[in-house]
């Protein structure tokens, strides 16, 4: 720690004014901010400081993370070796996803790192941890054998044409994971959805009659095909797919590792439990009314399905909560979320050709958020001016 | 009331030259700091909906640019008989005969591009920069200048047109006037599907204005 210090203290002429590398002094100060807590103090007028800083923000985002994406790692080996017809230890199963997972994470975390820094580099700004987060949930919410080429295209679009041109962290419209992704998605279809991209052998690999669907591409195929809907429409039981045994995104397969992702968040105070709460409500009462409506299969499922299936509780939990698109007034944020629930089910009942609903949800209540707290505002306004006795 | 003469007269009595420098800067401001889709925002549907491949985007542009020369500088030479109640339905009379004959040559003589154009040729009535020069400046101004004007935005709208046909070809398709430039070099180019949407138009769109107004300087409007 000394010599990490003496160092810092030696280089610090140098980046600072009038030094020789005085132009990369937002990267300088970057790094010395993020290996030790900086000493200054406010000098005039009354400020309160809090701990929890944007650094801290993020990093308790990052550790909430890390269950789902430890899990997912395990996970992608685990559906390696099920794809092809193998049986390994656990330890193996982990190693596999990891080694697999690994370079997604690095590419993601390199190329928008890259591109803030040299950003803030030109802008004078300092330099600060926005991009922690999304460098994680990008790779997260893609598949596992993405090629990295195109991590590294939507981590680059996601950042500039997603945040930076907005003016850089905190200002951003959309959520830029899900910028990355959608970018993807519409970019390149086939490397992002299909049957044979959600595990990570090869389909001529693959065992007879193993098949890489994704719960919500089984579910698409009995209601086109007219078939009415079981259990049995799945290939993984409920349970199942709530723990997550299944092929699909990196982090996303369970819900149960985004529950315990959310319990952390909303001890912490970071992620708004009213939006989680009530995106879970929403997809739920969807789920609800559209089973009394009937149909087909999809109409059919038990509402709890929706929620367990895809990425719902991964976009619920760490994307709709993001606390700069999201809506920040207290009753704003239920009307957020609901919404997000109800449109998710929505987009994959009737328009199943876009497998992903809680994305395109999210992205378009990310729109909507400002317009919400506009509303919300301006009722909270009208009901106190009738209060008022002049 | 015998005011073409006086008009006349005018002419005349000032003789300017045909290529002075106001006439030329007519031409050159809409090629960029005036120009009609990245600064004044028009005809932006048509820069989306025409830009997937190079070449329908160039005979797109050679269309506007010849609705515009002519309808301006007809409605330049009527501006005086005009009435001022009807002058829009007389725009749109003139604007539309232009666009037909426009119309009738592509399809005799360049049948695959006009139906790739599909609607847009005939939408160029509704193009905003065609009604807004005729509105602002040829129903204000002799032919001549209202001819130059005309070229220099039709010029300016054809300039952004041809750089995001430009993007989005290379980038959607792989190719540069349907040449598959990737494939010659050897690199095996799988197409952005983003480019060959028209969201893509928007994006590349987006970043033009972006850089304009970088180079430019830019400050919002109170």
């Amino acid at each position: 720690m000394k010599f990490l210090r003496k160092t810092l203290d030696n280089l610090k002429p140098t980046f600072s004014k009038g030094g020789k590398l005085s132009f990369l002094h937002s990267t300088f100060d970057g790094i010395e901010t993020f290996l030790f807590v900086p000493n200054r103090t406010t000098q005039k007028g009354s400020h309160i400081r809090d701990g929890i800083d944007l650094k801290r923000t993020m990093f308790t985002v990052v550790i909430a993370l890390l269950p789902a994406l430890l899990f997912g790692m395990w996970n992608i080996g685990y559906q390696y070796y099920n794809a092809i017809g193998q049986t390994d230890t656990h330890l193996q199963y982990f190693f596999y996803g990891l080694i697999q997972s690994l370079p997604i994470i690095i590419v993601s975390y390199g190329v928008g790192l890259g591109i803030e820094f040299a950003f803030c580099q030109i802008k004078g700004h300092p330099i600060n941890e926005g991009f922690l987060v999304s460098g994680l949930l990008i790779p997260m919410c893609l598949p596992p054998d993405i090629p990295l080429i195109y991590v590294a295209v939507a981590t680059a679009f996601a950042v500039i044409v997603g945040k930076e041109v907005f003016g850089g962290t905190g200002m951003n419209v959309l959520n830029p994971a899900l910028t990355a992704r959608v970018f993807l998605y519409f970019a390149y279809p086939g490397a992002m959805s299909g049957d044979e991209v959600w595990v990570a052998a090869k389909p001529e690999n693959w065992t007879d009659g193993y098949s890489g669907a994704t719960n919500l591409a089984e579910i698409y195929k009995a209601s086109t095909g007219g078939e009415a809907f079981t259990p049995g429409v799945f290939k993984a039981s409920a349970w199942e797919s709530f723990m997550g045994f299944i092929p699909g995104s990196i982090g996303e397969t369970s819900a149960l590792m985004c529950l315990i992702g959310a319990v952390i968040l909303i001890i912490s105070g970071i992620g708004s439990w009213k939006i989680m709460l009530s995106t879970f409500a929403g997809g739920f009462l969807m789920g609800q009314i559209l089973n009394m409506v009937g149909g087909n299969a999809y109409f059919d499922m038990p509402a709890y399905y929706h929620l367990i299936i895809g990425g719902f509780a991964f976009g619920a939990v760490f994307m709709a909560t993001d606390p700069v698109s999201a809506a920040q007034t207290e009753s704003g944020k239920w009307i957020y979320g609901l919404l997000i629930g109800i449109l998710t089910v929505l987009i994959r009942v009737f328009n199943p050709a876009y497998p992903e609903g809680i994305m395109m949800a999210i992205l378009l209540m990310n729109v909507f958020a400002p317009l919400i707290d506009n509303y919300v505002i301006e009722a909270n306004i009208k009901r106190r001016l009738k209060r008022v006795t002049v | 009331m015998s005011t073409e003469t006086v008009e006349v007269e005018k002419v005349a009595a000032k003789s300017e030259p045909l290529f002075s420098k106001k006439n030329r800067k007519l031409v050159s401001n809409p090629l960029d700091s005036d120009n009609p889709i990245t600064v004044q925002v028009l005809g932006v549907c048509s820069a989306l909906a025409v830009t997937i491949k190079l070449e329908p985007t160039i005979v797109m542009c050679i269309a506007v640019w010849v609705v515009m020369a002519f309808s301006s500088t007809a409605i330049s030479l009527l501006r005086n008989t005009i009435p001022n109640r009807i002058r829009i339905i007389v725009q749109l009379a003139v604007v539309a005969s232009m666009v037909a004959i426009v119309d009738q040559v592509l399809q005799a003589y360049a049948y695959d591009v006009s139906k790739q154009l599909s609607v847009f040729v005939g939408l160029i009535i509704t193009n905003c920069i065609v009604m807004g020069r005729l509105e602002a400046f040829a129903l204000g101004n002799k032919p001549w200048p209202s001819f130059m004007d005309a070229t220099g935005n039709a010029f300016g709208y054809a300039a952004i047109l041809i750089i995001v046909a430009f993007f989005r070809e290379l980038l959607g398709s792989g190719s540069v006037f349907n040449f598959k430039v990737f494939e010659a070099v050897g690199i095996n180019y799988v197409g952005n599907g983003v480019m060959t949407n028209t969201a893509g138009a928007c994006i590349i769109l987006g970043l033009l204005i972006w850089a304009q107004r970088a180079r430019n300087g830019y400050y919002e409007e109170e």
